[in-house]
């Protein structure tokens, strides 16, 4: 089944071809001159199905070429996974195990009308896409669940955030960006269409998670109509501390915070930010937090070390690619070149030896478009293999926010340990003050006994807080066990996909050059 | 390069092994001398033959470019008709660098063209050819300092004789006297062939230039690709780390492959479409001298006939000048034969000399087509065969994680 669009665009660059040859010196955009294309780029490997030879009857050049048959400058991509069609990448979304499904698709942009409280009338717009699903996990409804939501982007920033809150040091995937300027500048069209292609790819991507696909805020995502049930953030503090006992509503603090403090989550808030204001109130100097775990250290040391060398990479896999590019590009031209020649030489004979020597540059101009072709084609699947380094590079920043939560839980407790210090300090002064007048000290006492409840409730703060922590720790453990293997196997494939793929389009372009060698086999000097 | 020449008057030394007369040049040994802006370079020129006209079975001098220069400009003056070989260009900006390839391009391309003359059944026979394959240095320098040619005019003389011989239809328009051209159809045909081809090879030439360029772009990243992909192995350790530095290392070897072969498409390709193009700018330049001599030729009879008519003139009045303008009259005829008959030769020779010329180039490019194919198909399998070999590594690196 070939994609319509790549049949229209190998007809297209045909048609080019094939038109350039009648607009004579004009030196005009060659039939290789298609961009480096972008992730739906029609022209993938696909079947060999043949393209029956258009036949232009205007061009007298159709004449003189052989059409390149198809099946034979069409590759078939030796690589089994990458066959061209977008088939839902099941490997990734499936368990191995169960072969449980998520699929994702995103379609059918649309452009709706928010409603409007304000006074401007009219309102904004806004696009929502259609996210249809299918599955058979059991938490959607069994197998053989299908269903649509319509969801716009703001829904899919909302869901970012609660994944990111809920589920600290995990590898959370990044969504797109908001890319407000690119939306102004972008023809309508394209900028839906890239939208709507980065949208569906993050979330397959969160599909492929074997935690974040069970969650709950997904679900809700993916399958409540209507307005999307989630609430934008939620206080992270409060949450981690949920379940603690009612609070004092005073907290004293050195600087005088404001204590109208109403229940936990308030109180709690309190902590939050005086964990923040510890950190900014010292001159810049952020309480350093001291992790102890070394083999954690060295880990994410040389995984520093490993994206770096892999942006590295990345960088010249791009220059490969636009090497590849150009040189197919050229080889074209060269080819065209020598279209025009032959051209000129079969239209104005003037001597017998012309026809021979038209036959011969219509021979290098056959081989040379069709070398060009093959380097475009090398080229488009060379950037689908490549591809992956991209997503690694993303994935890293996922690791470097997993990291974050680590370090920002660690700075919590290491906040309230402190706090703790602090409060049993002033409870000993209070008490060797007190013991030294007769009878006590009845404000003092009062006071004594409030700081202690006070270290009850920071106690139990900080118990909260390192179970956070600790759950936190395994949960990087988790993900970086997984990132390993998945890292492995993902960049395995890739390097074998990109040799595979170099080495079949070398032999076929191999194939045509030797063909040409042949053809003029009778000027070889000493029979090579 | 072995030339055989017609043997007629030639006496067959039976003491030469082969009895065949021979006469084979090569240019060789290029040496940077100077230094600076006067920097040039200096080439050996080894004759080996056994023509009677020649100093003996083996000559070597040193020479320069603008030695070449000077042969090519005095055949140019003497054998007017013929296509002379073309010479590399002067170059005044690459001078500077001379690049070892910039060298042996140039090299390569002298060779060719003192074997061309020594191959051509006219041109090898000449005097200068002979003097610059025998003459020491020193008459060398006193001989290049003398010479003027048609290529030392300025260069708007020279456009002016090209336009002449373009622009015929806009003096008519404007009423000017109609200039003096052949009016041949079957040689309005060849200007307008050989102009045309010109425009079609010099495009092809560029991008043939721009071909081995990318070459050497692609070779360069896939370098680079290939250093990156190590340092990232180097992080990884393990069987994944040992497969990218597989990769890397390979992707450094075809950079090589890809290197050599840019040289070989450059010397192999490229140089001979270039030298296609010098060709036919040789070709005009001929084309050229033909509209002079066409032009002389009227003038002279236009003059001639009016000599005629006043000299008639005198005779019948008597008058003593009747003697010196007879002497002149007889004078200007005789030049103005001269002028038809090198007109008619050269018109004899272009035809001879095109024929010539279209086999040649057909011979000429098919073996550079030939070589373009076969480099390209020796660059392609070798990139082949170097990912192939790649393949059960990255298997067996797979397999034992």
């Amino acid at each position: 089944m070939m994609g319509n669009e790549e049949a229209d665009d190998l007809h297209e660059s045909r048609e080019e071809m094939e038109s350039l040859v009648l607009d004579e010196p004009s030196n005009g955009r060659s039939s290789a001159s298609a961009t480096v294309p972008d992730h739906h780029d029609p022209l993938l490997s696909s079947s060999s199905s043949s393209f029956s030879d258009r036949h232009n009857p205007n061009s007298s050049l159709n004449a003189f070429l052989d059409p390149p048959s198809y099946a034979e400058a069409i590759f078939t991509s030796f690589d089994p996974s990458s066959n061209g069609h977008e088939t839902p990448q099941l490997s990734s979304n499936s368990n191995p195990r169960s072969s449980d499904y998520l699929y994702i698709s995103i379609s059918d942009p649309q452009k709706e009308q928010e409603l409007s409280n304000s006074l401007v009338p009219g309102g904004t717009t806004f696009y929502t896409y259609l996210i249809t699903t299918r599955t058979n996990l059991l938490e959607f409804g069994g197998p053989g669940s299908e269903f649509s939501v319509r969801r716009r982007f703001k829904d899919v920033v909302t869901l970012s955030d609660r994944l990111s809150e809920s589920y600290r040091g995990f590898f959370i995937p990044l969504r797109p960006d908001k890319s407000v300027v690119e939306s102004q500048v972008m023809a309508k069209q394209e900028f839906l269409e890239q939208r709507r292609a980065s949208l569906e790819k993050y979330l397959r991507s969160l599909a492929a998670h074997p935690v974040i696909r069970r969650s709950e805020e997904l679900r809700l995502f993916l399958e409540v109509k209507g307005k999307l049930p989630l609430a934008k953030s939620i206080d992270v503090a409060s949450r981690v501390l949920d379940g603690a006992a009612r609070l004092p509503r005073q907290l004293l603090g050195e600087e005088g915070m404001d204590v109208n403090a109403k229940g936990g989550r308030d109180l709690l808030r309190l902590f939050k930010e005086l964990r923040q204001s510890m950190s900014t109130d010292w001159g810049g100097v952020k309480p350093l937090v001291v992790e102890e775990d070394k083999g954690f250290l060295e880990r994410k040391e040389r995984l520093a070390e490993f994206e770096q060398q892999l942006s590295n990479m990345s960088l010249q896999a791009e220059s490969l690619v636009k090497a590849q590019q150009d040189i197919g590009e050229t080889m074209g031209e060269l080819g065209l070149a020598f279209v025009k020649l032959t051209k000129f030489e079969t239209e104005e004979v003037l001597f017998e030896s012309q026809n021979a020597r038209a036959a011969d540059m219509k021979n290098v101009a056959t081989a040379a478009v069709k070398a060009s072709r093959l380097y475009r084609e090398l080229n488009a699947q060379t950037v689908k293999h490549l591809d992956k380094l991209h997503d690694y590079l993303g994935i890293f920043l996922a690791v470097g926010n997993a990291f974050s939560d680590r370090s920002s839980a660690l700075l919590t407790v290491q906040t309230l340990s402190s706090e703790l210090a602090t409060l049993h300090a002033r409870i000993e002064k209070l008490e060797a003050a007190s013991s030294k007048i007769f009878g006590g000290d009845r404000s003092r006492m009062r006071k004594i006994e409030e700081l202690k409840e006070s270290i009850r409730v920071t106690e139990e703060a900080k118990t909260c807080a390192e179970r956070e922590y600790e759950q936190i720790k395994e949960n990087n453990r988790s993900e970086l066990e997984r990132l390993d293997k998945e890292r492995h196997d993902d960049f395995m494939s890739m390097l074998r996909g990109f040799v595979v793929n170099q080495a079949g389009y070398a032999e076929k372009m191999a194939n045509v050059w030797e063909k040409l060698a042949e053809e003029t086999s009778g000027y070889a000097k000493d029979g090579s | 390069m072995i030339a055989t020449r017609s043997v007629s008057g030639s006496s067959q030394s039976p003491r030469s092994p082969s009895s065949q007369p021979y006469l084979s040049v090569s240019v060789t040994d290029p040496v940077k001398l100077g230094n600076g802006v006067q920097a040039y370079i200096s080439y050996r020129v080894i004759t080996k033959t056994n023509l009677p006209e020649y100093q003996g079975p083996e000559k070597i001098v040193i020479r320069r470019y603008s030695d070449f220069v000077w042969l090519r400009d005095r055949l140019f003056e003497k054998y007017k008709g013929i296509f002379i070989p073309p010479l590399p260009e002067k170059s005044a900006v690459e001078k500077f660098r001379f690049s070892a390839e910039f060298i042996e391009m140039r090299r390569q391309a002298l060779d060719i063209f003192v074997n061309r003359i020594a191959s051509h059944h006219e041109l090898q026979q000449s005097e200068d050819l002979r003097t610059f394959l025998q003459a020491d240095e020193e008459t060398m320098e006193r001989l290049r300092s003398q010479e003027t040619g048609i290529f030392k005019k300025k260069p708007a003389d020279l456009m002016q004789i090209f336009k002449d011989v373009q622009s015929k239809v806009s003096d008519v328009v404007l009423g000017k006297e109609k200039p003096v051209e052949e009016s041949n159809p079957e040689y309005e045909k060849l200007k307008h062939y050989i102009f045309e081809l010109e425009n079609h090879l010099a495009e092809a030439q560029k991008h043939a230039y721009r071909l081995v360029k990318r070459h050497r772009e692609l070779g360069q990243s896939l370098s680079d690709f290939g250093k990156a992909v190590k340092l990232l192995g180097a992080c990884e350790g393990n069987s994944l780390g040992k497969a990218f530095s597989e990769l890397g290392t390979k992707s450094e070897t075809l950079s090589v492959k890809l290197q050599k072969e840019a040289h070989q498409l450059l010397m192999n390709f490229e140089e001979p479409l270039k030298d296609y193009v010098r060709a036919v700018q040789s070709i005009k330049a001929t084309i050229a001298e033909r509209a002079n001599a066409f032009r002389r030729q009227c003038e002279l009879a236009e003059t001639t006939k009016l000599k005629e008519i006043n000299l008639n003139k005198l005779t019948l009045m008597r008058s003593d000048k009747v003697g010196e303008a007879e002497i002149e009259y007889q004078e200007l005829k005789a030049e103005s034969e001269e002028a038809t008959r090198m007109f008619e030769m050269i018109v004899r020779l272009m035809n001879e000399e095109i024929v010539r010329f279209q086999e040649q180039k057909t011979l000429d490019m098919g073996i550079a087509f030939h070589e373009f194919a076969k480099g390209q198909a020796r660059l392609a399998n070798g990139i082949a065969n170097a990912w192939r070999s790649l393949i059960p590594k990255l298997e067996a690196c797979s397999s034992s994680s």
